[in-house]
């Protein structure tokens, strides 16, 4: 060990720990250099994308977001019918399942014994570790033909007044791609939203019954109003997952590159289309247009994600700042 | 009087529906899993796990290059993925500026949201563009970006879990930093980590998207790492939308399979986890 | 260096030259629409020749020229001929070589109708233009009398990607149907007007096939494995023509006798009796120059295997073997592979 040589300060022990120093100088190199690696290799990523897409980028402009021709024999590229399937099978998903995962993650939190809360909450989690490709396979053989005959027909009779719910009973479409999603936000949602509601002081919760707030009332006018920010954040987080998501919405979405009022009609989104087509896209214009679509897509996805990070980041400081 | 018998009612009531919100949303769950592992089960033979691909409308084939070509991949990403985070982390962790560190911090958040596909273009254009051809290696490439970021966040949380006292005690009996890194502080945070890389790994095993064309598919052995290589995701996804019933067969199969390997190291995963913290604790 | 490192290193080099001799693989990609008889071909191939290994993805024609234009691949596949600007991006010119013929077959799944439907160009164009809603449409019905047609909506399938089969589809619709003509007009992937999308023939089959009502083409032969139901579509001579291998080698009649130097043909709304009218020939491309001299030998191999033994693969999968003039033509061009 060094300790006696720094103790003698002879010149030879200064050599010994100047040598001791520099495996700590090599740790600190090493370990700096990967991360450093993964820093550039980000950029480089967005870099990366942002020149491939430079073609299409040059032709169409901005309006690229707002033109809805997507040809690609005569190269004529728009990105709006894709954006608009992104979005509404995105919202779809959110309508289904924030209030289920919300209503499931109040249960967990407020309602259930702790082993139960934790058991339902792992399972829950469990449905995020599923690969989208197996929820693409189980929608293909189960859901699509469940609302092609049940649902979507039940949908037209009662709700068929609604541009919302027009045309044939295709089954797939952005309805099912939407219900498909929502059960793929769900880990989110509850899982998060469970632990923002856990972070509320007890005293709120306890205050608002002292008042003679039922269980119901107590937690829906005094907690949620309080973890609000970390519920938001947690849809936010499943909403990013909504929009990437590849696979599962390709099997079902029907690959309709139009715009349709109707959630039975088919669509596309920018995830499924590049799947799609980018194995083949013909001209350099196509893959430049297609590789456009995804870094909007990467643009979205990232800003959602900051959203949602700063929400949940909120909700957390104030229940430490609170409960302290 | 009335108003409050109506305030129970309400309470009761919505109280109800959260209950059946969870039971809903957990129901999901074991249906998928029921759905899988009755198709799946029915389907799943000896042939499905060691034999080739057969041509479009024959019965009988299997995935054995898949299952092969799948594990290469993944295990080739791991490779290089894993160390690179690990690594990253523990200088996020342990040596980290603060300027440096947020940014490190910030893209590695970024790289992990990233949609696959996106993913996916990157690695053709780093990989795929350039070697002239789809391959394995373009494959594990794309994986190793995903896990990049997991290994990296996973390493940095674990290891600023380790009590600071464990670290003063080792640099007080004169240990030099790089050693108190690595047998003494890793070591303590390793069960946590190797924790959030088996899951990470578990995850990418799924992918499919960036596979896509990085490594595009291939009915055959892949007999170098630079040619098209087979993997579950994939022939999951051809054989589901194609009209064979044999295919079908083969896709619930490949499914279970793949369901399995992903369910047993969550739930592995989280076990040693558990077993881990309260280990710490005590 | 000791005698058992000696003995290591000597196994691993026998291993290593026995590795590279055993397997010669090559990469092609292309055409769904004769994926059947491609996977049957390589496989029976390789039974043959164990040494090659020729691994195919069906990703759609447009996929194939766009992987052989940019070298991710030794060869392509496409049912639609290369037009001389897709071939002028090409490094190295690209031979066409006919494999099969194959049929473009209208197929539906309607479980009440015992028997097939006729259909003409103008009742296939309506219902892809979106205008031939229902099934029970005074058009169809005017077709088939006697026939009793559901109400229900019809359910419109086409490719979603650039498609050689999308190709011989819309080609034959545009030589019979002004209005196609006027409109989406001939291409690998149009602009259509509406319906659903699906990835391949295959997807294209497995949508159809699962949706009750839905109308689609795809190649005869998954029309065949998948005991789907076809239209009779009315051709040149005014006969309602089923789809089989005789009535796509009666298509194929004609052209056999003129066939251009570069194999570029089409022969969609063929004259004759008996004659499929949305027929056509499927191609690999093969570059003219290959640098690797096994893989040149492989892909030579076995396109003259595939001109003889592969041919009587063809009835069984729903396509039908070339006439023998093409066949003669064909091994002539073979030896333009440098």
């Amino acid at each position: 060990m060094s300790a006696p040589a720094v103790v003698t300060k002879s010149a030879r022990s200064r050599r010994i720990w100047y040598g001791l120093q520099t495996g700590d100088e090599v740790a600190h190199l090493v370990t700096f250099l990967f991360a450093a690696c993964i820093l550039l290799l980000t950029a480089f990523l967005v870099w990366e994308l942002w020149v491939q897409s430079a073609e299409s980028r040059a032709k169409f402009g901005f309006h690229f977001l707002f033109t809805s021709n997507w040809d690609p024999v005569s190269g004529d590229f728009g990105a709006l019918p894709f954006i608009y399937g992104t979005v509404v099978t995105s919202v779809v998903a959110l309508i289904i399942s924030i209030p289920l995962g919300v209503g499931a993650a109040i249960f967990l939190a407020e309602l259930a014994p702790p082993r139960l809360s934790s058991a339902c909450t792992f399972l829950v989690e469990l449905l995020a570790a599923i690969p989208s490709v197996i929820y693409g396979l189980l929608a293909l053989f189960t859901l699509i033909p469940l609302m092609r005959s049940y649902g979507e027909p039940f949908l037209k009779k009662t709700l068929g007044f609604l541009p919302f719910f027009d045309g044939p009973a295709y089954g797939v479409g952005y309805l099912s791609a939407g219900m498909i999603l929502a059960v793929m936000t769900f880990p989110f949602v509850i899982a998060i939203s469970r632990e923002s509601l856990m972070e509320v002081p007890r005293d709120q919760r306890e205050a608002a019954l002292a008042l003679g707030a039922t269980r119901w009332e107590a937690t829906f006018l005094v907690v949620l109003p309080y973890a609000r920010l970390g519920i938001l954040g947690s849809i936010f987080l499943g909403l990013a997952r909504a929009l990437g998501e590849t696979m599962a919405v390709t099997m079902v979405i029907g690959n309709d590159p139009a715009i349709h009022a109707s959630l039975l009609a088919p669509g596309y989104t920018i995830a499924s289309v590049i799947a799609n087509e980018f194995a083949e896209a013909g001209s350099s214009l196509h893959t430049s247009a297609l590789i456009e679509m995804g870094l909007v897509l990467f643009f979205v996805t990232i800003v959602v994600n900051a959203l949602a990070r700063l929400l949940v980041l909120a909700t957390s400081r104030k229940g430490t700042a609170q409960s302290s | 009087m009335n108003r409050l018998i109506f305030r129970k009612i309400v309470n009761g009531v919505m109280l109800f529906l959260t209950a059946l919100c969870t039971l809903a949303t957990v129901s999901v769950l074991f249906l998928i899993l029921g759905y899988l592992v009755y198709n799946g089960g029915k389907s799943i033979d000896w042939n499905f796990l060691t034999k080739l691909p057969l041509p479009p409308g024959e019965v009988g084939g299997g995935m054995a290059n898949a299952i092969v070509g799948s594990a290469t991949m993944v295990g080739l990403a791991a490779l290089i993925g894993l160390p690179v985070g690990f690594l990253g982390g523990i200088y996020l962790a342990e040596f980290g500026g603060k300027t440096f560190a947020f940014a490190v911090r910030y893209m590695a958040d970024l790289l992990n949201g990233v949609p696959s596909i996106v993913i996916g273009i990157f690695a053709w254009g780093i990989a795929v563009k350039p070697m002239h051809g789809y391959s394995a290696l373009a494959g594990a490439f794309a994986l190793s970006l995903m896990l990049i970021p997991i290994s990296l966040r996973t390493t940095e949380q674990f290891l600023l879990t380790v009590p600071r006292s464990l670290r003063e005690g080792a640099l007080a009996l004169g240990a030099p930093k790089w050693r108190v890194i690595s047998s003494v502080v890793v070591p303590a945070a390793m069960r946590g980590i190797l924790t959030g890389m088996i899951l990470g790994v578990a995850r990418v095993a799924g992918e499919c998207a960036p596979l896509l064309f990085t490594a595009l598919n291939n009915n055959f052995w892949a007999r170098r790492l630079t040619e098209p290589t087979a993997a579950l995701p994939i022939m999951i996804y051809r054989r589901a939308i194609a009209p064979y019933d044999d295919w079908h067969r083969q896709a619930w199969a490949a499914g279970l399979v793949l369901i399995a390997m992903v369910l047993v190291t969550n739930i592995a995963a989280r076990y040693l986890l558990s077993r881990g913290i309260s280990v710490q604790k005590g | 260096m000791n005698m058992s490192m000696k003995i290591v290193l000597a196994t691993m080099a026998a291993g290593a030259l026995v590795g590279t001799a055993a397997a010669q693989s090559l990469n092609g990609a292309g055409a769904t629409f004769p994926a059947a008889i491609y996977g049957k071909w390589f496989e029976e191939y390789r039974k043959a020749h164990p040494k090659t290994e020729i691994n195919y993805q069906s990703i759609g024609s447009g996929g194939g020229i766009t992987q052989l234009t940019a070298g991710t691949v030794d060869f392509g596949a496409s049912d639609a001929p290369m037009t001389d600007a897709e071939i002028a991006k090409l490094k190295v010119r690209p031979l066409h070589f006919p494999t099969v013929l194959g049929a473009d077959v209208i197929t539906y799944n309607l479980p009440v109708v015992k028997q097939p439907l006729k259909m003409d160009s103008a009742v296939v164009a309506g219902i892809y233009m979106m205008k031939i809603k229902k099934w029970n449409d005074p058009a169809i019905a005017k077709l088939n009398p006697g026939v009793k047609l559901p109400g229900d909506d019809i359910v419109v399938v086409h490719r979603s990607e650039g498609s050689g089969t999308t190709y011989i589809f819309t080609e034959y619709l545009t030589k019979t149907s002004p209005e196609w003509a006027k409109g989406p007009g001939t291409s690998k992937q149009p602009k259509w007007p509406g319906g659903l999308g699906a990835q391949g023939n295959e997807a294209v089959a497995g949508m159809v096939k699962q949706t009750p009502g839905a109308i689609g083409y795809v190649e005869l032969g998954y029309v065949l494995q998948n005991h789907m139901q076809s239209a009779l579509l009315k051709n040149a001579e005014g006969e309602f023509v089923e789809a089989t291998t005789a009535s796509v080698t009666a298509a194929a009649a004609a052209a056999a006798k003129t066939m251009p130097a570069d194999f570029r043909v089409s022969i969609t709304d063929a004259k004759g009796k008996g004659a499929y009218p949305a027929a056509s020939f499927t191609w690999l491309l093969i570059p003219s120059k290959i640098q690797d001299p096994a893989k040149k030998a492989a892909i030579v191999d076995f396109l003259k295997w595939m001109l003889t033994t592969g041919q009587q693969y063809c009835a069984n999968l729903g396509f039908a073997p070339l006439p023998k003039s093409v066949v003669d033509l064909e091994t002539k061009q073979i030896s333009q592979v440098q």
